[in-house]
Order: C-alpha cells, then sequence, then structure tokens
C-alpha cells in the first residue's frame, strides 16, 4: 500500500478536484438539497456511505466478472444496475435493522441512484492512472477515493448550505432570487477552492 | 398538441436546462467550448431519441413496478453505443468530453422524458420530443459554450477573434465560469419573464 498515493487521493479528491466544485459531479443534489443546513448534512453523510460502497463493489464486479470475460466495454450498464441494486438494497437493510438512521438518511437515498457523483467515482475509479508509475487505482486506493470524493461533495454542499440560510435575509433583485443567486454563489466557492491547485504532495 | 408545438417546446419554453433545470453537470462542465458543447449536444439527442422511441414500443408490456430500472437499462444501451461510436470515429471529442459520455445515463432528461413523455404517449410523437428536447438541450449547451469560450479563450469554433494576443479572463473556461454563466442567464431568462408579466400586467 502506497501511503502518498492515499494522500494525495484525498487532498486531491476534497480540495484540488473537488467533486462538486472542480468536476461538476452531482450538481443536481447540490443546488436541490442545499437550501437547510440540516438536510444538506444528511444527504452529505447518506452520498458518502454510498459512493464508498459503492467503489467497493463496482470494483470487485469490473475486475473479478467483466475483466475476466472480457467485457469491459459493459462496464456502464453494469455499474448503473450495480448502483441501483445496491442502493435499493441498502434502503431495505436500513429500514429493518437501522431505523433511527433510515429515517435520518432514508429519504435522500432514492434520489442518490441518479446522482451522476456516485456512478462517476465508480468510472473515475477505473479509468483514473497514477502520473507516476502508471499503475491503475487498487482496491483500497479506488473505496478511499470513493470515500474522501465522498467528503468533498459533503462539504462543498455544507457551505453552500450555510451561505443559502443566510441569503434567505439577504435584499436581491427580484431577478436574481432562487436560482441565479444559487449558482452565482457556487461560482464563488469554486473560485475559493481554485486556490488550492498548484498544492503539490511530492 | 400539434407536430410543431410538440418539436418545438422544448427549444426555449421548456428548454430542459433554463427552464426545467435538468441535465446541470453536463451543461456545466462539458461547455468550455463550442466544440465540446454540440458533440455532447448530438450525443445526447441520439440517446434520448433511442430510449424515447425504445421506451414508447414497449410501453405496453412493461410491468408498472420495474418501469424504471427497465428505463435505465436501455438508457445505458444507448449510451454505451454512443461512446463505442465515438471513441471509434472522434477519439478527440471523445476524450475531451471524458466520463461525461458515459454519464448521459444519469442525465435526469432522459430519464424524465421516458418517465413523462415517451411511457404515455405514441410512438412517432415520443420520437419528436425528444428530438426537440435533445435539440433544445444543444441549444442551452452551445449559448452557454459560445459565451464561455468567446469571452474566456477569445476564439469562436476554435478561431481567433480578437488577435493571438487577447488575454482574456480565464475563469471563464476554468469550472467557476460555467457557474457564472449559468446563474447570469438564468436571472436574464427570470428577468424577461417578469418584464413581460409587468408589462401585460399593466396593459389590464
Amino acid at each position: 500500500m502506497n501511503i502518498t498515493h492515499l494522500v494525495m487521493i484525498a487532498i486531491g479528491s476534497i480540495f484540488l478536484n473537488n467533486f462538486v466544485l472542480s468536476r461538476f459531479l452531482g450538481i443536481c443534489p447540490f443546488v436541490g438539497v442545499s437550501k437547510k443546513l440540516d438536510s444538506a448534512v444528511g444527504m452529505g453523510m447518506a452520498v458518502i456511505f454510498v459512493m464508498t460502497l459503492a467503489s467497493f463493489v463496482t470494483y470487485l464486479v469490473y475486475y473479478y466478472v467483466l475483466v475476466p470475460y472480457s467485457l469491459e466495454y459493459l462496464n456502464t450498464i453494469a455499474f448503473i444496475l450495480t448502483i441501483a441494486a445496491l442502493v435499493q438494497f441498502i434502503e431495505m437493510f436500513m429500514k429493518k435493522n437501522m431505523p433511527a438512521l433510515y429515517s435520518a438518511l432514508g429519504i435522500f437515498l432514492p434520489l442518490i441512484t441518479t446522482n451522476c457523483a456516485v456512478l462517476g467515482v465508480a468510472i473515475l475509479n477505473i479509468d483514473s492512472v497514477w502520473a507516476d508509475d502508471g499503475t491503475h487505482y487498487t482496491f483500497i486506493e479506488s473505496i478511499w477515493n470513493g470515500f474522501t470524493g465522498g467528503v468533498g461533495f459533503t462539504i462543498a454542499l455544507v457551505i453552500m448550505a450555510g451561505i443559502r440560510e443566510k441569503l434567505e435575509f439577504a435584499d436581491l433583485p427580484e431577478s436574481m432570487k432562487g436560482l441565479p443567486i444559487a449558482f452565482v454563489t457556487s461560482a464563488l466557492i469554486a473560485m475559493a477552492f481554485l486556490g488550492f491547485s498548484g498544492m503539490k504532495i511530492m | 398538441m400539434n407536430f410543431i408545438q410538440n418539436f418545438t417546446k422544448g427549444f426555449f419554453k421548456e428548454n430542459p436546462v433554463f427552464v426545467i433545470g435538468l441535465g446541470l453537470c453536463a451543461t456545466l462542465a462539458v461547455t468550455t467550448s463550442l466544440i465540446n458543447a454540440i458533440g455532447m449536444g448530438a450525443a445526447t439527442t441520439f440517446v434520448l431519441i433511442g430510449s424515447s422511441v425504445l421506451v414508447s414500443i414497449v410501453k405496453k408490456v412493461t410491468p408498472n413496478d420495474i418501469r424504471i430500472p427497465i428505463f435505465v437499462v436501455m438508457i445505458a444501451t444507448f449510451t454505451t453505443i454512443v461512446d463505442l461510436s465515438m471513441k471509434a470515429w472522434f477519439p478527440a471529442l471523445s476524450s475531451s468530453l471524458g466520463i461525461f459520455i458515459p454519464l448521459i445515463v444519469v442525465n435526469c432528461i432522459i430519464l424524465g422524458r421516458a418517465e413523462a413523455y415517451a411511457f404515455k404517449n405514441s410512438v412517432w410523437d415520443s420520437a419528436v420530443d425528444a428530438l426537440g428536447m435533445g435539440v433544445g438541450f444543444t441549444i442551452a449547451l452551445s449559448l452557454m459554450s459560445g459565451f464561455r469560450e468567446i469571452i474566456g479563450s477569445g476564439t469562436f469554433f476554435g478561431f481567433p477573434l480578437f488577435g493571438s494576443g487577447y488575454k482574456g479572463p480565464l475563469m471563464m473556461i476554468l469550472p467557476p465560469g460555467g457557474f457564472l454563466m449559468l446563474g447570469l442567464i438564468l436571472a436574464f431568462i427570470n428577468w424577461n419573464r417578469l418584464r413581460k408579466s409587468n408589462k401585460s400586467g399593466g396593459a389590464k
């Protein structure tokens, strides 16, 4: 296991290539669920959970089912079905065994199936190649990428929700209310995150 | 609804991006140049037409409870076709669009049209609706990328507009520019709508 790689993944997917603000994955929940801080935190936790599990499962599906039978070109279909089944399964499992957690996260789970961040992280785990030695992500690195990607998503979502709660009281021009100001705000947050680019670990 | 209305409603009145607010990930991510925007628009339109027609054909035999997974498999099939074809014939475009080609699967416009329109209407109407929505999506992408490319890199379809020494605000083709441009376009649409409704209110 390569610790430098793990640190690079963490810094990369939280700050440098934040899933929302720089890779533009998961924009729909980012603007849809960022009106209230509580629901933003709930959604963020659900996304971290699903992205980690999805990275885990899709890695196994890709390397132990698709690759041995030379079916790599079917990865889009295989991944979306795996993720949909996984989310459905998590929902049923939570409802039965963790009712408290289900009541907190349950309503966000169906939304996550069509969240591009989840399918995006599965595809990125397969496609990404290390610049230094030309290898693909390992199993651990994929799961770590899923987890830290979810953390990056949550950070962006929570910052956004905090700002939007304050924006409720701002005196805006009529035509900027709602989505337009939300996007201009995200532009400013994204600009702040651009400040991290150029950061190097090695 | 007649043919022309069904075809053109997606252009402006029910534009999937600006009015309904679907497919925002792709809208923000690929609109750094016009070529990318048109390639993405064409790819999405193809998937949209294919899946709408297929959903409409099988709507009578699809069990209601499992329709969403069935739609998703159909959409994923067409997305794979587009992905492989683009890799074969347009490798440069395919690599600059990157993971957003496979991510057409989770573009809400396609599932949204399958669920809201193709599942309830005839094959021909669904095809026309899908084509109109696809064109509307392409219009939205082109508008975004046109502004971003001209302001950010001073080019139009890759041709320099302001001479080679142009140093524009690079931010417009970096991620924040996408958010800013979309926010400003949505604000303009709101402003226009409010102005029109004020006018008609004043006339009464």
